[in-house]
């Protein structure tokens, strides 16, 4: 199965009701899945007539107390973001899939990491966040699924499916088994059910009288901490005697990781730290791993690996604050870091 | 004498607090008529409306039954998500010209050619109120707004846009009727007007959408009374009444 269509099984196996999408490329086999497989269950399936309509469609499944979802690469996220926010804005959960392709602009259909800005800084207006998943196996990708729908659930709020072109596209055996946690079916006593027994219920994110905005985006802020505390989530490898840590997610993190474990295989202490969740950062994964360094001689080293020139490593930099070397590596625009130039740097780090 | 005192009673659908619309503004006129259709049909608990960006943004503050927001233009993105998934339930929007006819024309379009089993309720007034007398797509040639200082011109902004007579050319719309305010006679066929479209969403007979032609005196300039008498000698002409599907 491809990794795209891995996501549209995992999220049906989450218990998705609605999914909305617009065609674009390397996504597509997300939204045919989609459209074979929701009918047969009775379930919804739209083909909306433009990105906007297709993350506004879930806004409003979502509001009617559906498990909703939308899929798109990165030039349609770019048009999704307004809905983002609102759905941020007016607290309701959704699952969102980014396949990122290369930009900006139209760019191309290549795999690229570019969006991980956009992702983990709220990317439409407003001061507000979601939770961002990085998948980097057609696997993981399948398993996330139930983690967006619980997290949205949960927390009332967006979730980002954060893939690349790559992941999409890339063939893999994939398990189709249940989650750990099963299915969670949250009560929502705020969507919009017609009010046969209570009193009205509204879904908006307008608050016009002065003061309540202010008061609203203190408790959106409050769920935030919250979810920076309680669901940071990361892999890590050979971090006990590391002299080198490499960082890298999704796809990237693939690549890492044969070069780290070839270099551990040659007796190099090279370790690597996989962010899971881009937002929240996995602040504990860096504070674990440099408390075990400052105890050797020599000044902490990170390498952080992209496919876009330098997004993901600024959260290294501001985790790390000033305790450690940070060194870069990463290409853009379709381009990938390859194994080789990897171990290259990574050995240039050791000496 | 008792029945008249019966008609001019509180609707249950309309909360009893004052809005926050101009003198002589026709929205407050359009809420009521759609929450006694509402009461008459007994669906009050079965209603989800969808409030618009713009003047009637805060709709769901004087209608007592459930209700969303949309972003500017996406009421019908949003009402179609929400019949899809609750299909037993009555779903209707509200929007203006700008919002149903300028940033949201292409909801508009696909969700009437859909078909989707839906109420619309379109206030046209020719102008934008909420962000101050722009010019609208529904602006009559030569009427000044904010953005057309000296009346609009065809050959800079083109024609005022029959949105409604657009839509009904499309196989998937089922009704399409034009009704104004700007007398009581013409309130009561408003009233009639907004009670078949609900009357077709109960039915399952698909896309029905009501055009009220509503006075804006603020942002027209003139007064209630002159206003309603725009509509009738001038805006009716450009938008001629009854029924185009």
């Amino acid at each position: 199965m491809t990794g795209n269509e891995a996501i549209a099984e995992g999220a049906i196996q989450a218990g998705c009701d609605f999914y909305a999408g617009y065609p674009i490329t390397p996504q597509n086999e997300l939204t045919a899945y989609m459209a074979k497989e929701m009918p047969r269950k009775t379930r919804v399936f739209i083909q909306a007539e433009s990105e906007i309509a297709a993350i506004n469609m879930v806004f409003g499944a979502a509001a009617a107390g559906a498990r909703a979802m939308t899929s798109s690469s990165s030039p349609g996220i770019s048009l999704k973001q307004e809905g983002i926010s609102y759905l941020a804005g007016a607290q309701l959960p959704a699952v969102i899939v980014n396949i990122m392709r290369g930009g900006p602009g139209l760019g191309n259909i290549m795999p690229s990491q570019a969006d991980y800005f956009q992702a983990t800084r709220g990317g439409g207006h407003g001061d507000y966040h979601c939770p961002v998943l990085a998948p980097s196996s057609v696997q993981e990708a399948y398993d996330l699924m139930f983690l967006s729908f619980e997290l949205a659930d949960k927390y009332r709020n967006p979730v980002m499916i954060l893939g690349d072109g790559m992941l999409g596209q890339m063939m893999e055996p994939l398990c189709v088994r249940r989650s750990a946690f099963g299915v969670r079916r949250y009560k929502k006593p705020w969507a919009l059910t017609g009010c046969r027994g209570r009193r009205p219920n509204v879904v908006k994110s307008f608050f016009i009288r002065e003061g309540d905005l202010e008061t609203f985006n203190l408790l959106l802020q409050k769920k935030y901490h919250t979810i920076r505390r309680e669901e940071q989530r990361w892999e890590g490898l050979f971090l006990e005697d590391a002299r080198v840590v490499v960082v890298a997610y999704g796809t990237m993190a693939r690549i890492a990781k044969s070069a780290v474990v070839n270099l551990r295989k040659a007796g190099r202490r090279v370790g690597l730290i996989r962010p899971v969740t881009l937002w929240p950062f996995p602040v504990e994964a860096f504070e674990n791993s440099v408390k075990l360094k400052a105890q050797s001689a020599k000044r902490p080293r990170y390498l952080v690996l992209e496919m876009s020139y330098g997004q993901m490593v600024e959260d290294v930099k501001l985790t790390l604050n000033g305790r450690a070397t940070i060194e870069f590596l990463g290409r853009s625009g379709g381009g990938v870091p390859g194994e080789r130039e990897i171990e290259k740097q990574i050995l240039k780090l050791l000496s | 004498m008792k029945n008249k005192q019966k008609n001019f009673a509180q609707s249950r659908s309309l909360r009893n607090i004052s809005t926050h619309y101009c003198p002589g503004c026709g929205h407050g006129i359009a809420h009521r008529l759609i929450a006694e259709t509402i009461d008459e049909l007994g669906i009050r608990e079965k209603v989800i409306a969808v409030a618009p960006v713009g003047c009637a943004v805060i709709a769901y503050d004087y209608w007592d039954f459930d209700c969303s927001e949309a972003a500017h233009g996406r009421a019908m993105a949003v009402a179609t998500a929400i019949k899809r998934v609750r299909p037993q339930n009555i779903v209707f929007t509200y929007q203006g010209d700008g919002d149903l006819a300028a940033i949201g024309t292409n909801e508009t379009i696909h969700a009437a050619n859909r078909g989707e089993n839906i109420s619309v309720v379109f206030i046209n007034n020719a102008i934008y109120g909420m962000t101050g007398g722009q010019m609208a797509p529904t602006t009559l040639l030569g009427q000044k707004t904010a953005t057309t200082l000296s009346g609009r011109d065809a050959r800079l902004q083109g024609h005022p846009l029959k949105i409604s007579e657009m839509l009904a050319v499309l196989p998937g719309v089922k009704f399409v009727e034009r009704v104004s305010l700007h007398s009581p006679q013409e309130v009561m066929k408003t009233k009639k007007a907004v009670h078949q479209i609900f009357k077709n969403q109960i039915d399952n007979l698909g896309f029905s959408l009501v055009e009220i032609l509503s006075p804006c005196p603020t942002y027209w300039g003139i007064s209630p009374k002159g206003a309603l008498e725009w509509i009738r000698d001038v805006m009716s002409k450009e938008f001629p009444l009854g029924r185009i599907k």
